[in-house]
C-alpha cells in the first residue's frame, strides 16, 4: 500500500464572488522512497493539495489516507498526533521560531515529534545541514538560506515519514537554492520517506522521479519528468 | 513551557515593560493596603484587641459605641447566660486633655478648668495637649489592660494605664498627670499597655468608676456595652431578646467605631478598582501579545503541538511575569513601608499583604485567560497563510 493516497479528492471554498474549486478529482498515489514535485502555476491548487496531504486542511471530496491513516474521517485529535508523527513541513519563508536558536527551532521539532533524544538529535541535524557553527543563533541572525537549511533540519529532526517542502527556494538565491534541493533530493534516498516539493518552476521539476503537473486544480500529468531524472546540480534558472 | 521561555529571553524589553506595569500595580497594593490595615488599626485596634468573642450594645444604639448605654442589671444578667464564660462593662468616651509632669502644676491646671473650663495661666495652658479615648473597665477583669510598664490599673484609685502610641508619640510616662478638659479630672498615670487606638486617637485605660464619673460627672452603674467571652453555646439572640441588647461578634462591632465603615469602605473601593484594572491591563497585554504571535502560534499548532500545550506555555508565561513583577512589587512595597515615618497611619501585616500579592496574580491570570479563547481559535492554516487560505 502506498505511504500516501488521494482518491477523488476535491476542494472547493464559498466566497462573496460564488464558489471557487481549488482542487477536483485528484488521484494520487506517492510511496515510501519517492521524490516528488507538485508543478503547477499560481492558482493551479499546488499548495491546497500539500496543505490537505498535511492536514492542515480538510478536502470537501474523496478520501486521503496517509501511513494507512485516514485523514479524512480523523478527529482533531489525531490530525494532531498525525502532524507530530508523520508529516513535517518546509516552508517558503521559512516559518522559524524568532526567540528560538537555530539549535532550539531544530529541537523543538523533535520534542514536539516526541523524540527522547531530541537535543542529541538536534545537534546531528544542524551539522547534517551544514550548521553546526551556527547553533548559537537566531533565525535573524541567519541568512535566507541558513535559515532554511534550519527549517529543513527541523522537519528533518522528527524523523517523520513525509516530508512537505513548499515552495522552499522561493525566496533563496540560485546557489542556495540548489544546495536547498539537493539536501531535500537526499532524504528520499534511503527509501524510507516520501518528499514531496510544490513549485512553479519547470526546471526544478527535472531533479524528481515525478512531477505531477496541475491546472485549474486538475492532474494534468503524472510521471517522470521528460528525458528522466538530472541531478540537481545540473539545474539551470 | 519550551516556548515560553525564550520567548521571555527573547523578548525581555517588552515583558519588562509589562512586569515593571505589574510591579508599581504591586507597590501600589501594598501601600493602600498598609494604609489600610494602619488606618484601620488606628481606628479600632482597642476593641480588635479585647479578649472578647462578642460585644453587646444597648438595643436601640444600632450598635454605636456613641450610642450605647448599658446597665449593672444587664452586664450581671448576661454573665449567667448559657455559653457566657464571663461579661465585663467597658466605658468609652472620647476627650481632650493636657499633660503634666509636674503634679502641682496638674493641680492648678485641674483647678483653672472647674472654673474657666480650661487652663488659663501661662504655666498651665501650654502643657502638651492630647486627644484621647477614655476606656472604663473593672479593674482585674479580663478586659483590663496588660501593663507593659509601670503598675495595673486598681480599684478605688484614679491612676491610668495609656497607649504605648501616646507614651512614643507625646512622650507621656510613669509618673505623669492627665488633667481632662471641661471635666478637670486629674488622673495620674500609672502604667503603659502596648499600643490600643480607637476612633484615630490613643486610649486611655481607666477604671469603671473613673470613667463614669468623667462621663457623667458622678458614678453611675452604666458602662457603654458589655465585653462577652463566650463558646459555641452562646445564642446572642436569646441574650439580647431578655436584656434589651444587641449582641454581636467583635469584628462586627468595628463598624459602629464612628467613621470605620466609611474609611474602610473607601479603601476597599480603591483596592477594588485597582484589583479590576490590573486584570484588564494584564488581559489587553497578553490578547496583543497573543495577536502579536498569531503567526508563530499557528505554526505551533502545524507542527503537531496541541492547543493545551499552547495554552499552558502562555498561562505559563503570564504566570511567571505576574508573580516576578507582583514580588518585586511587594518587595519595593515592604520596603518603602518600613521608611515610612512613625505617626503616618501605616501598618504592614503579613496576611493582607500575601493576600493582595495573591489576588493580583489571580486577576492576572483571570485577564491573561481572554487570550486563551483566541489561541483556542487560531486555525494554523490560516496563521501560515496570512488569512489567505484559498488556491495558490
Amino acid at each position: 500500500m502506498s505511504l500516501i493516497s488521494l482518491a477523488g479528492v476535491g476542494r472547493s471554498f464559498d466566497t462573496v464572488a460564488g464558489r471557487v474549486v481549488a482542487l477536483a478529482g485528484v488521484d494520487l498515489e506517492v510511496d515510501a522512497g519517492d521524490l516528488a514535485v507538485l508543478l503547477g502555476p499560481s492558482g493551479s491548487g499546488k499548495t491546497t493539495l500539500l496543505n490537505l496531504i498535511g492536514a492542515l486542511d480538510q478536502p470537501t471530496e474523496g478520501r486521503i489516507e496517509v501511513g494507512g491513516r485516514d485523514l479524512t474521517t480523523a478527529s482533531r485529535r489525531e490530525l494532531f498526533a498525525y502532524r507530530r508523527e508523520t508529516v513535517s513541513f518546509v516552508f517558503q519563508t521559512f516559518n522559524l521560531f524568532p526567540g528560538l536558536t537555530a539549535l532550539e527551532n531544530v529541537r523543538f521539532g523533535a520534542d514536539v515529534a516526541g523524540r527522547p533524544d531530541a537535543a542529541e538529535e538536534a545537534h546531528a541535524m544542524l551539522e547534517r545541514v551544514g550548521l553546526a557553527d551556527r547553533a548559537s543563533h537566531f533565525p535573524a541572525q541567519l541568512s535566507g538560506g541558513e535559515q532554511q537549511r534550519v527549517a529543513i533540519a527541523r522537519a528533518l529532526a522528527t524523523g517523520n515519514r513525509v516530508v512537505l517542502a513548499d515552495e522552499p527556494t522561493g525566496e533563496l538565491d540560485y546557489r542556495t537554492g540548489i544546495g536547498i534541493l539537493e539536501l531535500l533530493a537526499e532524504q528520499s534516498a534511503d527509501g524510507r520517506r516520501a518528499v514531496l516539493i510544490v513549485t512553479h518552476n519547470r526546471e526544478i521539476a527535472r531533479m524528481a522521479d515525478r512531477v505531477v503537473e496541475l491546472q485549474g486544480g486538475r492532474v494534468v500529468r503524472d510521471g517522470a519528468p521528460d528525458g528522466g531524472a538530472v541531478p540537481v546540480a545540473s539545474l539551470r534558472w | 513551557m519550551f516556548i515560553a521561555l525564550r520567548d521571555l529571553r527573547f523578548a525581555r524589553g517588552r515583558f519588562a515593560l509589562m512586569g515593571a506595569v505589574v510591579a508599581l500595580v504591586a507597590l501600589l497594593m501594598v501601600l493602600l493596603t498598609g494604609l489600610a490595615t494602619g488606618l484601620a488599626d488606628d481606628n479600632v485596634s482597642a476593641i480588635a484587641d479585647l479578649p472578647a468573642t462578642h460585644l453587646a450594645f444597648s438595643a436601640e444604639s444600632g450598635v454605636k459605641f456613641n450610642q450605647s448605654t448599658v446597665t449593672a442589671d444587664q452586664w450581671q444578667a448576661l454573665r449567667s447566660v448559657p455559653g457566657v464564660a464571663d461579661a465585663a462593662p467597658v466605658g468609652n468616651s472620647l476627650f481632650n486633655g493636657h499633660v503634666y509632669a509636674d503634679h502641682a502644676q496638674a493641680d492648678k491646671a485641674r483647678t483653672e478648668v472647674l472654673a474657666n473650663g480650661k487652663a488659663t495661666s501661662a504655666d498651665t495652658a501650654g502643657a502638651p495637649a492630647v486627644d484621647l479615648a477614655l476606656f472604663g473597665v473593672e479593674p482585674g477583669s479580663f478586659v483590663a489592660p496588660v501593663q507593659t510598664a509601670g503598675e495595673r490599673l486598681a480599684a478605688g484609685s484614679d491612676g491610668v494605664v495609656v497607649s504605648d502610641d501616646l507614651a512614643r508619640k507625646k512622650g507621656v510616662k510613669v509618673g505623669d498627670v492627665l488633667v481632662l478638659d471641661r471635666v478637670g479630672l486629674e488622673l495620674p498615670v500609672v502604667g503603659i499597655t502596648r499600643k490600643a487606638n480607637f476612633g484615630h486617637v490613643p486610649v486611655v485605660f481607666a477604671p469603671l468608676q473613673v470613667w463614669q464619673k468623667a462621663t457623667f460627672g458622678s458614678t453611675r452603674a452604666v458602662a457603654t456595652f458589655v465585653a462577652v467571652r463566650a463558646d459555641d453555646a452562646f445564642v446572642p439572640a436569646t441574650a439580647d431578646q431578655a436584656q434589651r441588647l444587641t449582641t454581636v461578634t467583635r469584628t462586627a462591632a468595628f463598624d459602629g467605631s464612628p467613621g470605620y465603615k466609611e474609611e474602610t469602605g473607601t479603601l476597599v473601593m480603591i483596592e477594588g478598582f485597582l484589583y479590576v484594572i490590573a486584570g484588564m491591563l494584564v488581559a489587553a497585554f497578553f490578547t496583543v501579545w497573543t495577536i502579536q504571535r498569531t503567526a508563530e502560534i499557528g505554526l505551533l499548532k502545524a507542527l503537531g503541538a496541541r492547543t493545551g500545550y499552547v495554552v499552558r506555555d502562555a498561562i505559563g508565561q503570564a504566570a511567571i511575569v505576574l508573580v516576578g513583577a507582583t514580588a518585586l512589587g511587594l518587595g519595593l512595597g515592604l520596603g518603602l513601608g518600613a521608611a515610612m515615618p512613625g505617626n503616618a497611619p501605616f501598618a504592614l501585616k503579613p496576611v493582607p499583604v500575601l493576600g493582595a500579592g495573591a489576588l493580583l496574580v489571580v486577576m492576572g491570570l483571570l485577564g491573561s485567560a481572554v487570550s486563551i479563547r483566541r489561541i483556542a481559535k487560531i486555525d494554523p492554516l490560516i496563521a501560515l497563510t496570512g488569512g489567505n487560505a484559498g488556491a495558490r
